[in-house]
């Protein structure tokens, strides 16, 4: 390795992963995570999301009983779909047990043949309104624990991702560290590059551990490419740790680093739909959602492993992680400082 | 002999602090310049704007003519008084990690054997002694083979025989024609190893020399040192400048200093006589006792 940049580079990765595969401790703590809680949460929520029924709505008109009498049927969560097409489909998973269209008249419903709610409440509407259209549609039940891996998993490399970067960098900064560095020949870009590259070495093998321990435990349902969630798995990380490195770029206080780490990741925590769907919450929490990088890293991830989508497929949430990326490595290398100020 | 280091009229500012006001000096190639004051004189932010690792306000440093360039850090060396590290990498892993940022380094063996490093080399840093700790920054701070070293107080907190020890390398990088700048709050260690002296006070230079000049042109007496309860209550014809513990007496006629204690009706069994010292000089110019 001649080139002097690459040779440093390569260092300082070298020398990081040799501190984490080192820590113990913190190491075994990032592997079994994600698997207890997946464990964990698919128990306690196995029944959870089922046992209330829940209807898709396509249209304008108010989800009142007036609209329609079956809006009045109590125990079923009804919201309102604005796309046909992701809405059927999540019929077909039933993720929903049952999606009813306003706009047309008679009314039309689709129903998945396999969903034993789903024709629980073909019967409650019919009931209420005879002359309504069944559009019966086929597919397997996704169970919780096939939703919840792709989320645990965006999750364990959100949090790897932001506190093994954001923390570290700002820990060799206080204790001197990378005024240390400062006095070699390592350039800033040399060092957020070999930060950035073996923080994402580690997420990604850490993530593929984790894959295949919950694999092992659960048979997970994988419809896509492996490759193309590799991607994915891939860029989410990326647009975490550059998130991470902005948050870290001047700062020398672990208890700030701390609080706005939480600060960013508590939010995408909760609204990411990491644990539950977004469907059927208010449109300024998904158009919040849509501000944060694990949501659409999620949105690719479960595109990939439960409905078999292709790059194409997920361009929109690729594309928006590479600008964020692209964003947060730019402000993040401007804002970089080797000391405190 | 050629200047390694040239600095005109430097100056730092920061908001609320003039840290370096106006410092003007050359460091000559091969020699030790030891850089003195008490807290806040302003030679750590000297010594960092002379390492590039602060900006100056203004003034000029030049390396060998020239004015510090990105190659810059490929030629120095520098260890702190406080060096932090990578967690969990031994001694040998670090040396190889600092070598690995330089294009030109001198052997492993090579530093392994000039900060005689073997018989801990495969140890995690951290659980080093003060000295072993400090012999393997100065490792470090030679990998690149460089023919300028700072050294920032590098044996504050050692033990004696560690600090004689420590001082017996830097003689040795010394020998090898490498220039020195060191900081240090010992008088001792700076007047053992330093060939020139600058003593910073208020950001500026109020003594420059070797030690032996400077202790030359500015005291022509000598010290008797007495303790200070064995004084009280005693009437003595003598200037007499008290210290915590000890009171001491400056004097040209040491004989004549002599008898008046002894005319004063003193035990002459602790008295201590002894040259002036570069603390002595420190102390008169800038009114400040670094340790005791």
């Amino acid at each position: 390795m001649s080139h002097p940049h690459v040779k440093r580079v390569i260092a300082m990765i070298k020398a990081r992963l040799l501190e984490v595969v080192r820590d113990r401790s913190a190491l075994a703590w990032n592997l079994l995570f994600a698997p207890l809680l997946v464990i964990g949460m698919a128990t306690v929520f196995s029944s959870g999301p089922q046992t209330v029924a829940k209807v898709g709505v396509l249209g304008d008109a108010p989800l009142i009983p007036a609209t329609s009498p079956f809006l009045a049927t109590p125990a079923v969560e009804f919201y309102r779909e604005t796309d046909a097409e992701k809405a059927i489909a999540k019929v077909q998973r039933q993720r929903i047990d049952l999606l009813l269209d306003l706009n047309s008249s008679p009314p039309r419903y689709w129903l998945n043949d396999e969903s034993p709610k789903g024709r629980l409440l073909q019967q409650l509407l019919l009931a209420k309104q005879p002359d309504a259209a069944a559009q019966p549609v086929t597919g397997a039940r996704i169970r919780y624990a096939d939703w919840l891996v792709p989320g645990l998993l965006a999750l364990n490399i959100m949090f790897s991702s932001l506190f093994a970067i954001g923390h570290v960098i700002v820990r060799y900064r206080k204790s001197g560290y990378l005024k240390r560095l400062n006095g070699t020949p390592l350039r800033a870009v040399e060092f957020i590059s070999a930060q950035l590259i073996a923080c994402l070495l580690l997420a990604v093998l850490v993530s593929a551990v984790i894959f295949a321990a919950c694999n092992a435990l659960l048979h997970l349902r994988m419809e896509g490419s492996y490759l193309t969630l590799l991607l994915v798995t891939t860029l989410g990380s990326m647009t975490m740790i550059a998130m991470s490195l902005l948050v870290s770029a001047r700062i020398s206080s672990e208890e700030l680093s701390g609080g706005l780490l939480n600060l960013i990741s508590w939010p995408m925590l909760v609204l990411s739909g990491v644990f539950f769907s977004l469907d059927g919450a208010p449109v300024f929490v998904q158009n919040l959602a849509a501000v944060f990088p694990l949501t659409h890293m999620l949105d690719a991830a479960r595109a990939v492993m439960l409905d078999g989508a292709g790059i194409a497929d997920i361009a929109k949430p690729l594309l928006i992680l590479s600008g964020m990326t692209a964003l947060f490595l730019a402000l993040g290398a401007a804002m970089f400082r080797w000391t405190q100020d | 002999m050629s200047n390694v280091l040239s600095v005109r009229e430097l100056q730092k500012h920061y908001p609320k602090v003039q840290a370096v006001n106006g410092v003007s000096f050359n460091v000559e190639e091969g020699t030790c310049l030891g850089l003195l004051g008490p807290n806040g004189a302003g030679k750590s932010t000297t010594v960092e704007m002379l390492e590039g690792l602060v900006k100056p306000t203004s003034g000029e440093i030049l390396y060998r003519g020239k004015p510090l360039d990105a190659d810059y850090h490929e030629r120095v060396g520098m260890q702190f008084q406080n060096t932090a590290l990578q967690d969990f990498l031994t001694v040998r892993e670090n040396l190889e990690f600092f070598r690995s940022l330089y294009q030109h380094t001198l052997p492993l063996d090579e530093l392994i054997h000039a900060c005689r490093l073997e018989d801990f080399l495969d140890r995690d840093h951290r659980k080093l002694s003060g000295g072993q700790r400090q012999r393997m920054l100065l490792a470090i701070a030679l990998v690149n083979n460089p023919d300028l070293v700072f050294l920032d107080e590098p044996t504050t907190g050692l033990d004696p025989q560690a600090r004689r020890n420590f001082w017996e390398l830097v003689r040795a990088v010394k020998a090898r024609g490498t220039t020195v700048v060191l900081t240090t709050h010992y008088m001792d260690e700076a007047y053992l190893l330093s060939d020139d002296i600058a003593i910073m006070d208020q950001g500026k230079i109020v003594a420059r020399g070797s030690p032996q000049n400077l202790l030359a042109e500015h005291f022509n007496d000598s010290v008797l040192e007495l303790p200070a309860n064995e004084v009280e209550g005693r009437s003595i014809d003598l200037p007499l400048v008290h210290r915590e513990d000890r009171v001491e007496i400056f004097s040209k006629d040491v004989n004549g200093a002599v008898r008046k204690l002894l005319d004063a009706g003193l035990s002459l069994a602790h008295l201590k006589i002894r040259p002036r010292t570069l603390e002595d000089l420190f102390i008169q110019l800038t009114g400040k006792e670094l340790r005791a």
